[in-house]
């Protein structure tokens, strides 16, 4: 997966001086963006998918956004409500936001809290489909108090209630445009969907989907003197390689995003002198996935890949803790990510508060390793496998088809093998293996395999939601169409407690003290085992100035960007 | 003829209905999901809520009736709409893309000028440099000529395009920087500059293509010629005492011809359908570039339009190689 999550405090963002000039709106001229997976359509809500929701960002803006460190500033907002100023309520199960006064749609109409709540009312439809309807999931209403003030009402007490309104997923959409884009109308409204009216400092000349997006300066945005560029060009299409090089070599481009490409090809072009990369950490891990249950074929479709059997092999913690100390992390990161990765053992990598930083699973260790198979009774057999009651160590472990991946699975099977385990490589195509297809065989949450390899991360820079993912009740089972993200099936009752203690927990030092142990119970159970924090790299051009990487969204201060001269 | 034409047209309906049933069930059949591309912190609810929206979940049957209907009715009423300025199909549903929920025929629409203009011409420089060259090669079989021409069109053949293309961008690109790498589709040709703007950004891309056109249809031409050239009639000509242009243009060429047609006339298709690998390198963002899109995303609606306008357009070129074959040929009846 090649996403990025990029609300952290930026390791790696270079040297951005932002010393805009005095600049008018559009005196600039034109920026050139390109991205290899180019936008498929600008509302974020039917949509979720980052190559849409960046884009979009461009255009529509939620009251609160996610800078550079991580902190939320207020766009549309006048100011962040917490318990302190009042906005949020001291049970915790309300929030009340304030807009700014006078602002206006890039239509010339003026913003009020009706379109708030018509963005509320849009999402929560239960037949539009919308894809951040997880962010609108525990509110009880949303209501307009004026027209400037909008309360949300929890059904329970909400800890962290920036959810809905928040960042480049939820964004404030215009009542009058998708006053008949309700429900099962959403999908019909392509030209609501293509063209949006929105507050952001751009709005859409020219839309043609998965190929090339025109945008202009919005005469209404709110800051007379913002945008200093008159224009986007947003052009997609083509492989990460060929954007590298058009940033990179030919500079017929400002800005290239989501360069997964190997990291000395990126370096040699970078030594051109005609642009420069940017590494932004978020949250993204990849991370090897053990199965604690068991997939074997022999057992029935209802059994298979559930907490009825456990892994003959894989629920003996010391062969996955063998497992782990026969990898050397350093080494795997500074093959396939070079500048761009960094090896870890921890889940949650970032925000650093929340980062437990713990060390111990970098060295590898295959003395330690292959004793602690021998203490488990794995005894190596004829052929150097390694054997315990007649049955062999072997195990299949899967990734998607990609050269990264599966360099790290040969790498991976070649130290395993080392200490006498023998181990099946497959890869899928990442369509396939992401898929929740119920039906299909090969997707990773039906785990019919014994390792598993991606990526995750989590989508807000407070960690709680992407903690509670490995709780017990989260496992996928076939009476659920195997949906849930506890690949793992992981389960362990004070892990969960924690996760219930973490849920009622305000104060960001508790929460993070939280965080951080139950990153540790997890690790040390080694049910998973963080590899690498991968980055997410873009290139930008000589010319294109006050660009920042990181924050809610790879464009969130477009407003700010200008031409170096 | 025109009763073969006729009875041919009625046997593609049967033929394309076929298709049309087949190439839907293999996309229902394969592995997929059209949500697959999404974060992985969108909940399986939410998920399920948003697969229920595109009507994924629908019986296999339903869906297929309905696209049938779409295709069949509601997009040829679109048409009629357009061109007559009626409003038969309001409030209709048409196909809409998963990916875009958008038209597909607005997204096809949108996309055939590049293609066809890119494509299309690499077709045209390719059959008209590719003519020449075919007959020089046969009249003057074995010369230096020949064997320079027999070398390039195996390196046109052999080299593909995924490698030609990106050698083209290092050296008229990245070297020599004369040349965009980046196709414009945005670019509106209404001045000079502009001209030459179209002219620079299509070079590449028509270049790379050209090269296997002329291959191949230099290939077939200079064999055709040279089995025409050993012909009776030949001999009888030059013993006529005929100039040798008109022996080789007018007897032998144009004997020489009929197969080449026929390969010409079945590649046409293609030129509709694009050309995937250098619509990708060039970013000329095409047919072809919709059609691959289409297929990681798992955009069903799309794919099955597209992939059926592909077996239409192969169906009437099919029909029409052969109805050329009987011009061309007035030996060839089909009555």
């Amino acid at each position: 997966m090649l996403r990025m999550v990029s609300l952290l405090a930026g390791a790696g963002v270079a040297s951005l001086v932002a010393t805009p000039a005095l600049a008018e709106r559009g005196t600039d001229g034109v920026v050139n963006i390109l991205s290899w997976q180019a936008p498929s359509i600008m509302n974020p809500y039917l949509s979720g998918g980052e190559k849409d929701t960046d884009a979009a960002s461009l255009v529509l803006e939620p009251l609160a956004s996610y800078d550079e460190n991580g902190e939320l500033f207020p766009r549309l907002a006048a100011e962040i409500p917490t318990v302190e100023n009042g906005g949020v309520a001291k049970d915790l199960k309300s929030i009340t936001w304030k807009l700014k006064p006078g602002l206006k749609w890039s239509d010339g109409t003026t913003v009020t809290a009706k379109d708030v709540v018509f963005t509320a009312n849009y999402c929560m439809d239960p037949k539009g489909g919308c894809a951040a309807l997880a962010r609108f999931q525990g509110v009880d209403k949303v209501e307009a108090l004026d027209d400037l003030t909008v309360k949300v009402t929890f059904k329970e007490l909400t800890v962290v209630p920036y959810t809905l309104f928040v960042a480049m997923w939820s964004p404030i959409i215009q009542a009058k445009q998708f006053a008949d884009c309700l429900g099962t109308k959403a999908p019909t409204c392509t030209e609501a969907n293509f063209y949006p009216v929105g507050t952001g400092p751009f709005v859409v000349a020219n839309f043609k989907p998965n190929d090339a997006v025109q945008l202009k300066a919005n005469p209404n945005y709110r800051d007379p003197n913002k945008p200093a560029f008159a224009g986007v060009n947003f052009k997609g299409g083509g492989d990460a390689l060929g954007a590298a090089r058009a940033v990179l070599q030919t500079s017929e481009y400002d800005y290239a995003g989501m360069l997964q490409v190997a990291p000395d090809v990126l370096s040699k072009m970078e030594k051109g002198g005609k642009g420069k990369l940017l590494s932004v950490f978020g949250t993204n891990v990849e991370t090897l996935f053990m199965n604690l249950t068991d997939p074997s074929a022999s057992l029935p479709p209802e059994e298979r890949s559930t907490d009825k059997h456990p892994h003959p092999i894989l629920s003996d913690v010391r062969v996955r803790q063998a497992l782990s100390m026969a990898l050397d992390r350093a080494r795997l990161s500074e093959i396939g990510y070079g500048s761009m990765g960094k090896p870890t053992c921890d889940f949650v990598p970032a925000p650093p508060i929340f980062a437990a930083g713990n060390t111990e699973c970098l060295k590898q260790d295959i003395p330690g390793a292959v004793k602690l198979l021998d203490e488990a009774g794995w005894k190596p057999g004829p052929d150097g496998i390694r054997e315990k009651d007649s049955k062999k160590l072997k195990l299949t472990f899967v990734t998607t088809t990609n050269a990264t991946r599966n360099q790290f699975q040969a790498i991976i099977k070649q130290w395993w093998h080392e200490i006498g385990v023998d181990v099946e490589l497959r890869s899928l195509d990442a369509s396939v293996f992401f898929s929740s297809d119920p039906s299909s065989p090969d997707t990773y949450q039906k785990f019919y395999a014994d390792v598993q390899m991606w990526t995750n991360y989590s989508d807000a820079p407070d960690p709680g939601e992407y903690v509670a993912t490995y709780t017990c009740n989260k496992a996928p089972l076939p009476d659920k169409q195997w949906q849930g993200s506890n690949v793992p099936r992981y389960c362990d009752t004070n892990y969960d407690a924690l996760v219930k203690e973490l849920g009622k927990t305000a104060a960001i030092e508790k929460r993070a003290e939280i965080v951080k142990k139950l990153n540790t119970i997890l690790s040390d159970s080694y049910a998973i085992m963080p590899l690498v924090w991968r980055s997410s790299v873009s290139a930008t051009s000589k010319t294109l100035g006050g660009y920042v990487g990181s924050g809610d969204s790879r464009f969130w201060n477009a407003q700010d960007w200008y031409r170096r001269k | 003829m025109l009763n073969y034409a006729i009875r041919r047209l009625l046997m593609a309906v049967p033929t394309l209905f076929l298709i049309s049933l087949m190439i839907f069930s293999l996309l229902k059949l394969a592995p997929g999901d059209p949500l697959s591309q999404l974060p992985l912190t969108i909940p399986p609810e939410v998920r399920e809520k948003m697969r229920a929206a595109l009507g994924v979940d629908e019986p296999l049957i339903v869906q297929y009736l309905l696209w049938l209907k779409q295709f069949f009715v509601i997009e040829p009423l679109r048409g009629f709409d357009i061109l007559f300025g009626t409003h038969l199909s309001d409030g209709m549903q048409r196909i809409i893309s998963w990916q875009t929920r958008g038209p597909v025929f607005s997204m096809i629409a949108e996309r055939l000028p590049q293609t066809l203009l890119v494509v299309g011409l690499a077709y045209i420089v390719g059959v008209l440099i590719a003519v020449p060259i075919g007959i020089v090669s046969a009249y003057k079989q074995y010369s230096v000529f020949d064997q320079i021409g027999t070398f390039l069109s195996m390196l046109g053949l052999a080299v593909p395009p995924f490698f030609s293309g990106v050698l083209a961008i290092l050296i008229f690109a990245v070297y020599l920087d004369w040349l965009p790498t980046i196709y414009n589709t945005n670019l509106i040709v209404n001045s000079w500059s502009n001209f030459t703007e179209q002219f620079l950004q299509m070079a590449m891309p028509v270049m790379v293509l050209a090269v296997q056109t002329i291959a191949s249809i230099s290939r077939y031409l200079r064999s055709s010629m040279l089995d025409n050239l050993e012909q009776d009639y030949v001999r009888t000509a030059r013993a006529k005492g005929m100039g040798e242009n008109v022996v080789v243009f007018i007897h032998v060429l144009r004997n020489s011809m009929i197969p080449v047609v026929t390969v010409i006339t079945l590649g046409l298709p293609s030129v509709f359908g694009g050309a995937i690998v250098t619509e990708q390198i060039f970013r000329v963002n095409g047919i072809g570039q919709l059609l691959i899109t289409a297929i990681y995303a798992n955009d069903v609606p799309t794919v099955q339009t597209l992939a059926f306008i592909f077996a239409v357009l192969i169906v009437v070129f099919n029909l029409i190689a052969d109805l050329l074959y009987g011009v061309l040929d007035p030996r060839i009846r089909y009555d």
